[in-house]
């Protein structure tokens, strides 16, 4: 401001983005537009503004011509204003002497008239000059960052991230809800495309994850709520009564053994229903953390208040507590992992293919339990009425790549449905059908994995399955007729099978829009959470401090949840190790002479960071508290708040901008 | 489909301001997904809707707009927990305000549109634009021009009456 007496400088720049912009805008007319404008030195175009030479550029001219504010049309803010904010900070000038306009996202791609387009640049041009010119300089307000985490979910992506950051010697408070960690991955029988068994490399991680000193392992917990930012979240933590009191239990199953029900008579959840379990039961045997718990829905004392109790006098160390409440716990966090996973689509929802009225359908995750070998059958496949399949026909995309439920696909369906076919041929003998519409195979080693099991006499059929009925010539009924057009020959085929495989897709949980707005991130249509970009921040959310990993950010097979998981870690490490973040000083504050202490702003306020100093008779806003939505700006009848970054006097210029509004020329038709 | 001009060749242009979590990311999300439509709408970010101050409804107007548009998170979604609904309050009570200007109601819109919803954004947009479309050009700075002149023609008139009742005054009291 000192060599230009202060004179505003502006230099403008339009960016080509390739052909993304250049070929909608014309940016040699926008540029020679710009350069007529009052206050603009220097108006150039380049091909790839945000590309080093093009913030050479920017540094350059700042320097060379004195240039105190800059304007950059580009692509949207949410990409690439950091970039230009620091080219403009590397020039000299405080970062904030900058203005973007979105000429890419909000123009260039969704116009058809090239003319249309340009013309709504010029006017966005025009409107971000004015702006910048009001702009003032302004400090960034450094956060520290608690370096405590919260991760949520207790799957292979929680599980990995939370032990990434334990060995980095962070403190992680891992919260799962369910009485295990694990999550879908315990469930699996072998992986693709290796053939690894899923135990075998998840449980030795899931009771490191147990052992280890930093990780605070939270089970059959839930978080209620979140309240802070980032750096200084405050979570509550929602501990569900297991009636068990767990430092005491062992695991040793005296309580199950004891329970008054001698047979285990209600449908046990992890092996999918397929299999019995007591009301006070194990959920599986390799579960962590070893401990046992009761289900308040089936235990007959919860139910009648009638029952001889005979588990807790069989637990010798008075672990059983029947009267155990729900304890809250609250914890203070700098950073959030969340990793809640998917569910898989519910195949009712698909009623010509029978699932719930035939007993010989199955859903592939009752498969990976009775296939595995501490499943329900023990690793042998049989019937629901006991008999051994001979042949078994699998439908790949169930609940995915299908308009009337899940229009996604599930990426990983093709890939452990010929797992499957693999597996079931080794226990059974069996003759397997898949049924397909495409194979999809991307990944390292997936397509060799795909040949090779093809190779082992698999019958692949290229036609979406269309119906699901029992075979009348069949003399019990049993077998069923998948009907499908075999896309291949044009014909329709009907195959007579013993047992059906759906290979469900991958769907966002329930709760999935409970949880986001707890912790305020967005998901996307199918409701996933977003990421903060798709391709330059894939773990990062719009919400500083929280970062996704695994199936609650998209569908994906288990390298990449435990590659998103660790990127997840690397990026809470950055946070933490760094110490502290710096915030958009988009905050507002009061001018006390203008304050008539009215007090309207102040119960608008949700964060309630607007007091009243009853000595002064005036408003106060307190600038670590406010987030800077800008309510109480526009509620203020003196104009005495005034908002960072967001001023009434920049959004007028930028009105004016828009309606190319000549504020002489229309004072003049007053004379 | 959409005209950005209406038949007398006027340029609709709408304001509009979409608050940076929901609204201005779907507005993204629409040109990421490619998603077309009018052009007729300039958009100023604000971090939420509830900082649309009704001023700037009433300056975009008396600047020449021919619609405001105010795009917020849904009911529940405020990232600032309820910003949308202090926006939603003040928008009832001067939505009146703005009928008993004469404006037409089609010319002031609030949407809530998630950051999921790119295709509401063209949905909106072009709906927006086809209604103000039909009720053609505000145009409120050449209103003014005609209002003002009006008033002039009006002072010229009171000023030439009051000068023949001087005048014929001044008569009576000569001739007095």
């Amino acid at each position: 401001m000192e060599k230009t007496n202060g004179q505003i400088r502006i230099g403008f720049y339009i960016c080509h983005c390739g052909t993304n912009i250049a070929s909608s805008v014309d940016v040699q007319k926008v540029t020679d537009f710009a350069a007529t404008l009052p206050n603009v030195v220097v108006a150039k175009h380049y091909k790839y503004m945000c590309s080093d030479p093009g913030q050479d550029m920017i540094i350059n001219d700042i320097k060379e011509q004195n240039l105190n504010r800059v304007v950059v049309a580009a692509c949207s803010p949410f990409l690439h204003e950091r970039t230009f904010r620091n080219a403009t900070f590397q020039g000299g000038l405080n970062q904030f002497y900058f203005q973007m306009v979105n000429t890419r996202e909000q123009n260039a791609w969704v116009h058809l008239d090239p003319l249309a387009s340009t013309d709504k640049a010029i006017d966005l041009v025009r409107a971000a000059v004015q702006r910048v010119a009001s702009h003032k300089p302004l400090e960034q307000k450094k956060v520290p960052i608690h370096p405590d985490v919260l991760v949520i979910g207790g799957g292979i992506a929680g599980i990995h991230a939370a032990l990434t950051l334990g060995n980095a010697g962070k403190k992680v408070y891992l919260v799962e809800k369910e009485p295990t960690i694990g999550g879908h991955m315990a469930m699996f029988d072998k992986t693709f495309p290796t053939l690894d068994c899923a135990a075998c490399i998840l449980t030795p991680k899931m009771s490191a994850v147990k052992n280890h000193p930093n990780i605070k392992l939270c089970t059959y917990s839930e978080v209620e709520k979140i309240d802070g930012y980032v750096g200084n979240f405050k979570v509550t933590i929602k501990h569900k009564p297991r009636f068990i009191i767990d430092d005491l239990c062992v695991g040793c199953m005296d309580c199950v053994e004891a329970c008054v029900y001698k047979e285990a008579r209600f449908p046990d959840e992890f092996n999918q229903g397929l299999s019995r379990r007591k009301p006070v039961y194990m959920p599986f045997p390799q579960a962590t953390p070893q401990l046992v718990l009761i289900d308040p829905e089936t235990c007959i004392w919860f139910k009648s208040g009638k029952c001889k109790k005979t588990c807790v006098d069989a637990c010798e160390r008075k672990a059983v507590d029947l009267e155990q409440q729900a304890r809250v716990e609250e914890v203070e966090v700098g950073s959030i992992v969340v990793a809640t996973g998917f569910q898989p689509f519910d195949s009712k929802k698909i009623s010509y293919y029978g699932y719930g009225n035939y007993p010989n359908v199955y859903t592939s995750l009752e498969v990976e339990r009775l296939i595995n070998a501490s499943g329900p059958t023990q690793g042998v496949v049989v019937l629901r009425d006991g008999s051994h399949p001979k042949t078994i026909g699998i439908v790949h995309c169930v609940g995915s790549r299908d308009k009337n439920t899940n229009s996604w696909c599930s990426r990983v369906c093709c890939l452990y449905s010929v797992k499957l076919a693999h597996l079931l041929k080794e226990h059974t003998g069996a003759e397997i059908y898949n049924f397909y519409i495409d194979m999809r195979t991307p990944g390292k080693s997936m397509e060799e994995f795909y040949n090779r099991i093809a190779e082992e006499g698999m019958k692949f059929i290229r036609g979406r399955v269309a119906d699901i009925y029992p075979d009348m010539s069949d003399p019990d009924h049993k077998k069923l007729i998948m009907k499908a057009e075999d896309t291949l020959i044009q014909e329709i085929i009907k195959v007579p099978v013993d047992m059906v495989v759906l290979s469900v897709g991958l769907e966002p949980r329930h709760d999935a829009q409970q949880v986001r707005r707890m912790l305020n991130i967005s998901c996307s249509t199918e409701g996933f959470y977003i990421e903060r970009h798709p391709k330059l921040a894939p773990v990062s959310t719009f919400t500083d401090g929280i970062f996704l990993a695994g199936c609650c950010q998209g569908p994906k097979d288990i390298p990449d949840t435990v590659a998103q998981a660790g990127a997840a870690a690397a990026e809470v490490l950055a946070l933490i190790d760094r110490g502290f973040i710096e915030l958009e000083p988009n905050t507002a504050f009061i001018t006390e002479e203008e304050c008539s202490g009215c007090k309207s702003c102040i119960h608008l306020c949700p964060y309630t960071a607007i007091s009243f100093l009853e000595e002064k008779k005036k408003a106060f806003i307190n600038e670590a508290l406010c987030k800077g939505c800008g309510t109480c700006v526009a509620a203020c009848p003196s104009g005495s708040i005034k908002q960072n970054l967001f001023d009434d006097e920049e959004i007028y210029s930028e009105i004016d901008g828009i309606l190319n509004f000549d504020h002489i020329s229309r004072e003049l038709s007053y004379v | 489909m959409y005209k950005e001009k209406t038949e007398k060749g006027h340029q609709i242009k709408i304001v509009a301001f979409f608050c940076n979590w929901c609204t201005y990311t779907a507005a993204d999300l629409a040109g990421v997904s490619r998603i077309k439509h009018a052009p007729n709408f300039r958009v100023i970010r604000v971090m939420c809707s509830g900082r649309v101050d009704p001023q700037f409804i009433l300056d975009a107007f008396s600047k020449g707009a021919d619609g405001v548009l105010i795009g917020g998170c849904h009911p529940g979604d405020c990232h600032y927990i309820e910003g949308n609904y202090k926006c939603l309050r003040r928008f009832q009570l001067f939505k009146k305000v703005v009928a008993d200007l004469g404006i037409e109601a089609d010319r002031l819109r609030l949407e809530w549109i998630s950051a999921s919803e790119g295709d509401k954004v063209r949905l909106v947009i072009n709906d927006m634009v086809s209604k103000i479309q039909k009720l053609g050009p505000l145009d409120l700075p050449a209103k003014y021009k005609s209002w003002d002149s009006e008033m002039e023609l009006l002072e010229k008139c009171v000023r030439e009456q009051s000068n023949e009742i001087i005048k014929e005054e001044m008569e009576v009291i000569s001739h007095g």
